[in-house]
């Protein structure tokens, strides 16, 4: 019998989230930070073994045959990126949030908290590597219940509420993409060899008709909703405000990339004829996403909405990359992905800790930060930094490939979408000149009384790393990446334009 | 052979088996209920009804063994199926066994409800007097002497020993009395609460007369389709249509009125309205047992009626039952939010899933008809919809049994309050149950959902499939708002406790939460299973 490698990778956290369910209230923290260390390792030892002994780590277990679905796992590129992200996001949530739920009233337990994170790293997990559409669609939907009660739990007041509105619109979301789900199943049907596998739905062709444009529709608009897409962002700021910023780090970082991974899994996988059809409208919603979120978060006066609008404007140029279809737009895309987890994860992380320590999430409400609390101060620039593509970053590098890939088929969306990294760098550096720089207020000398202890910097410190790492030497990422981009490219039947300017000879 | 003339049916006793012991047990409860001193008899009867089910259940299962049918890969169109028996008035064929298989095992879930003690301190959830006026003398002393009474085993037993014919029915009359046989211990049952004994009696009464009302539409309507046909008999009605392609008045006519009599029993818009009413009033145990076997052997009859006697009249009654389908879902989903009684959303929820049912039904695509075409029939679409229902429904209910105030079952919403965050594990499981309804995926109720659209566009339907995929995610609102008060509500005073449930719910729970779950988790073989039966026989002519 083979070892079912991938599986054990997502069944990890589920052991840890089932054995810290039942274990002691306190221990539930710690055995749920061992949970994610194993997975962590066990994940990177896993790959590191594919990648020398050079094997396939596919599985394939028949699920529902009568409509041709089966229990399938593999790792592409992308999923191999997504998968190492989580795992490493992962337990820094935990150490950033190792005091919540700890002692305070009319909120959950901390180990309900922990067994939360950890079954949604189990359910993302899945979804990265699943290579069938049903399972993909079970888990992708699985993910909205433990993110639910983790936005419901703890946080804010208004968290109940916050909490609704993000279950309904994932749910919602989700139903209509079951609406493509199915009709999927059917076409697939109709070719006389059922299959629901992503690389079998490939190689079909099926005949464009309107219904087939309907079911384009139902996916990327469910996918839209979930990296959240101007108009259907609207649940992001308020789940983002009321839940803790742990919560909003894994939500941001990892499930709201479900939608922009699914866009290339399914959109540009399976349906290619009609991604084109649609190409020009997503482009001008992708914009709309850029500088809409750009200036809701220059105008936000709150930190947690305003990241959460920070990532609205990047998930714009992300969905922009990706229908772009030039193969360095797609790989900017999907390393894009990786290192907004990154980034944003870290930006919450730090900011989250400022916020614990103020007792407030207004802007207005911090000043001369830097003074007494140097080192929040510098990772919240060096997290801001990042955010804004600085180079030796590594989004400087996805943003670069973004821009170029994009430029070189579409120069004028490309040149329009420009003036948003612009605002990107207004956006942060604004807030943390209000936020860190000038005289010491009252009411920072008050609160914020005690600069980033160990453990807060222990958990910045590996996303840290991997974005500097990642941004000096991102070859062995996207090498990687560039495996998956090509499959996507010949799926989608595109090839690069050729250079509009041709160089001297 | 004409129709007047008597001959002696033929019997197949072997596949009969199951149905035969049921009404057996059930003969013998009543017997019990007679001779059996009153010390002892509940827990003899439960033993009975247990013993006599989990007996009918096996041999079942025996059948499918001999008979290879469990094996996927043969499909039951020749082999002892292809007879007919009792002279073709009753089919056993893969249809009728699997309706069978969920039946027996849904009532044999509920039957053991039944017996929870514990959480009534002592007593039933049924009334000790069933006789006597409600607040009358008689009723409180036989309340103060503790009686309990155990006559809903032996009418259960009947109720569902009713169901298994009518999903082998397949003649006009043994339709017609099937029903009856399913229906009138119902009405009964419906009256036995134990408290609030007036709103269950008024509920019994609206049940009986309303249902009296519809059991006469369905025999006006038998008598113009025999009228048309010059038989009861599906087969000859089924030639019938062939001949005149649909175009008859006396066909139409028959058929309307017997749609009406059966929308009404499976709780159909607009013959829904006495649903809520019958759910908040019945005992909880019984709703549970209604809203599962009522609704699988109404749903078993219709499609056999529609698919093998009627189905030659396709195009007729597709578009109507298109219609229905997506009015029911509309109505039981928006009514059901703005209820305020947990017994109330579960009643409408019930009429939507209801809705759900008919739009694979319209589907009407089946596994042989269209020449290898492969997906879900239409037939286990609806199969497995009714059992992914049918446990998250008996799970439901029986927490609604725990949730109490002053002994009483406390089913506002307001009681329901915080509940959990004081007693997690119990909310968990409501909430497993409730997302199962909602089509959530990991539970059974996203399978269902999902084969039963399936079904339906490859019956060509999408339009349909769209519409039930946009009204689900309005339902999705309603079970979201029953957790959402659960876990993000403070606790008030009025939040209810958690009565310790006894052996019997536990074990109704836990089949409940591995069926929901397991389902969820690994569906492939049992809709594998229901692929394999989900054939439906007509009997070569008389």
């Amino acid at each position: 019998m083979t070892i079912p490698y991938l599986s054990i990778v997502g069944l990890i956290p589920l052991l840890g989230a089932l054995i810290v369910a039942m274990s002691a209230q306190k221990a539930g923290r710690i055995l749920a930070l061992i949970f994610s260390l194993i997975s962590l390792g066990y994940t990177v030892a896993l790959v590191a073994y594919m990648k020398m002994a050079a094997i396939s780590v596919k599985e394939s277990l028949p699920w529902l045959p009568a409509v041709g679905s089966s229990y399938s796992l593999d790792l592409d590129g992308m999923g191999l990126v997504m998968v190492l992200v989580t795992v490493l996001l992962v337990p820094t949530v935990l150490i950033a949030e190792w005091k919540t739920g700890v002692g305070e009233t009319g909120r959950f337990s901390s180990k309900t908290f922990v067994a939360l994170v950890l079954l949604v790293s189990s359910f993302s997990l899945f979804t990265f590597m699943s290579f069938d559409l049903l399972i993909f669609y079970v888990f992708f939907e699985a993910t909205l219940i433990p993110m639910y009660f983790l936005i419901g739990g703890w946080g804010g007041a208004k968290r109940g509420q916050a909490a609704a509105k993000f279950l309904i619109f994932g749910l919602a979301g989700g139903l209509i993409m079951l609406f493509g789900v199915i009709g999927t199943t059917v076409l697939s049907a109709r070719t006389g060899q059922i299959s629901l596998g992503f690389v079998e739905l490939g190689a079909m062709t099926f005949h464009p008709t309107w219904v087939t444009h309907l079911i384009f529709v139902s996916f990327f608009v469910a996918f839209a909703l979930k990296a959240p897409m101007v108009p259907a962002h609207i649940w992001l700021p308020d789940a983002a405000e009321e839940t803790t910023p742990g919560g909003a780090a894994l939500m941001v970082g990892i499930l709201d990339k479900l939608g922009t991974f699914g866009m290339i899994r399914i959109c540009i996988g399976i349906f290619p004829v009609e991604a084109k059809w649609a190409t020009p409208v997503i482009l001008v919603l992708a914009l709309v996403s850029i500088f809409y979120g750009a200036f809701a978060a220059i105008g936000s006066k709150n930190l947690m909405r305003l990241i959460a609008y920070t990532s609205i404007s990047h998930f714009g140029f992300m969905v922009m990359c990706i229908f772009a279809m030039t193969s360095q737009s797609i790989s900017g895309a999907i390393f894009y992905m990786v290192n907004h987890a990154l980034a944003t994860g870290a930006l919450y992380l730090v900011v989250g800790y400022l916020i614990y320590r103020r007792g407030s999430m207004d802007v207005r409400h911090f000043g001369g930060v830097n003074k007494v609390a140097p080192l929040a101060a510098g990772f919240t620039l060096i997290a801001g930094l990042a955010c804004c593509a600085l180079p030796g970053t590594s989004p400087f590098v996805s943003e670069f490939m973004a821009i170029a890939g994009t430029w070189s088929r579409y120069p004028v969306i490309a040149a329009i979408a420009v003036p948003g990294t612009v605002l990107a760098a207004v956006y942060i550096l604004w807030t943390y000149q209000r936020m860190m720089t000038g005289s010491v207020t009252e009411a920072t000398q008050k609160h914020i009384t005690s600069d980033l202890s160990w453990r807060e910097r222990l958990a910045l410190i590996p996303l840290v790393v991997a974005f500097l790492v990642l941004g000096f030497y991102p070859q062995p990422a996207l090498d990687e990446i560039a495996v998956t981009t090509q499959y996507y490219m010949v799926a989608a039947d595109m090839t690069d334009p050729e250079a509009l300017v041709e160089g001297e000879r | 052979m004409t129709l007047y003339e008597f001959s002696t049916p033929q019997l197949d006793y072997f596949l009969l088996t199951p149905f035969l012991i049921v009404l057996g047990v059930a003969c013998l409860g009543i017997l019990v209920e007679a001779f059996w001193p009153r010390k002892g008899r509940f827990l003899v009867q439960l033993i009975l009804g247990v013993l006599g089910l989990g007996c009918a259940l096996t041999v079942l299962v025996l059948h499918w063994g001999i008979s290879g049918l469990a094996d996927p890969s043969r499909m039951p169109a020749t082999g002892p199926y292809a007879d007919s028996m009792v002279s073709g008035t009753v089919m056993v064929d893969g249809p009728a066994q699997g309706f069978w298989l969920i039946l027996l095992g849904f009532a044999l879930i509920a039957i053991i409800g039944f017996a929870e003690r514990r959480i009534h301190s002592g007593a039933t959830a049924f009334t000790p007097s069933a006789a006597s006026v409600p607040g009358s003398h008689a009723e409180t002393e036989a309340t103060n002497e503790g009686l309990t009474h155990s006559e809903v085993f032996p009418l259960a037993i009947f109720a569902l020993a009713g169901g298994m014919l009518l999903v082998a029915a397949n003649d006009l009359l043994v339709l017609f009395v099937a029903i009856e046989i399913l229906s009138l211990p119902l009405y009964v049952m419906v009256g036995l609460a134990r408290y609030r004994r007036v709103v269950s009696q008024e509920a019994s009464l609206k049940y009986f007369l309303l249902g009296a009302m519809a059991s006469a539409v369905l025999l006006f309507g038998v008598a113009f389709l025999f009228g048309y046909a010059g038989s009861f008999n599906y087969t000859a009605l089924a030639g019938g249509v062939t001949f005149t392609a649909g175009g008859d008045a006396l066909l139409l006519v028959g058929l309307g009125l017997v749609l009406i009599g059966l929308l009404f029993k499976i709780g159909a818009v607009p013959f829904h309205s006495w649903v809520p009413d019958v759910y908040q009033g019945a005992p909880t145990p019984v709703t549970a047992f209604m809203s599962i076997v009522t609704k699988t052997a109404a749903v078993g009859g219709f499609l056999r009626l529609f698919y093998s006697g009627l189905g030659g009249m396709r195009w007729t009654w597709q578009p109507v039952l298109a219609g229905v389908g997506l009015l029911t879902i509309a109505v039981g989903v928006l009514l059901a939010i703005n209820q305020n009684d947990i017994k109330r959303v579960l009643a409408y929820s019930a009429i939507s899933h209801a809705g759900f049912i008919l739009i694979p039904l319209v589907g009407a695509s089946s596994t042989v008809a269209l020449g290898g075409l492969t997906g879900p029939s239409s037939v286990a679409s609806i199969m497995f919809y009714l059992i992914a229902y049918g446990f998250a429904a008996l799970g439901a209910f029986a927490i609604v049994t725990l949730v109490r105030t002053q002994g009483r079952e406390a089913t506002t919403l307001e009681a329901w309050a915080g509940l959990g965050r004081q007693h997690w594990l119990v909310s968990v499981i409501l909430m497993i149950f409730l997302l199962s309804m909602a089509g959530i995926p990991l539970t059974a109720g996203f399978v269902g959902k999902y084969v039963a659209f399936v079904s339906a566009w490859q019956g060509g339907f999408w339009w349909l499939a769209l519409a039930g995929v946009l009204l689900a995610v309005i339902a999705v609102y309603l079970y979201i708002r029953v957790i959402q008060v659960m876990f993000f509500r403070e606790a008030t005073d009025e939040t209810a406790e958690l009565a310790t449930p006894g052996v019997g719910t536990w074990i109704v729970l836990v089949i409940c939460l591995l069926g929901t779950l397991g389902f969820g988790l690994v569906p492939g073989p049992l809709l594998d299973l229901l692929q394999a039966v989900s054939q439906f026989l007509l009997p070569a002519a008389l």
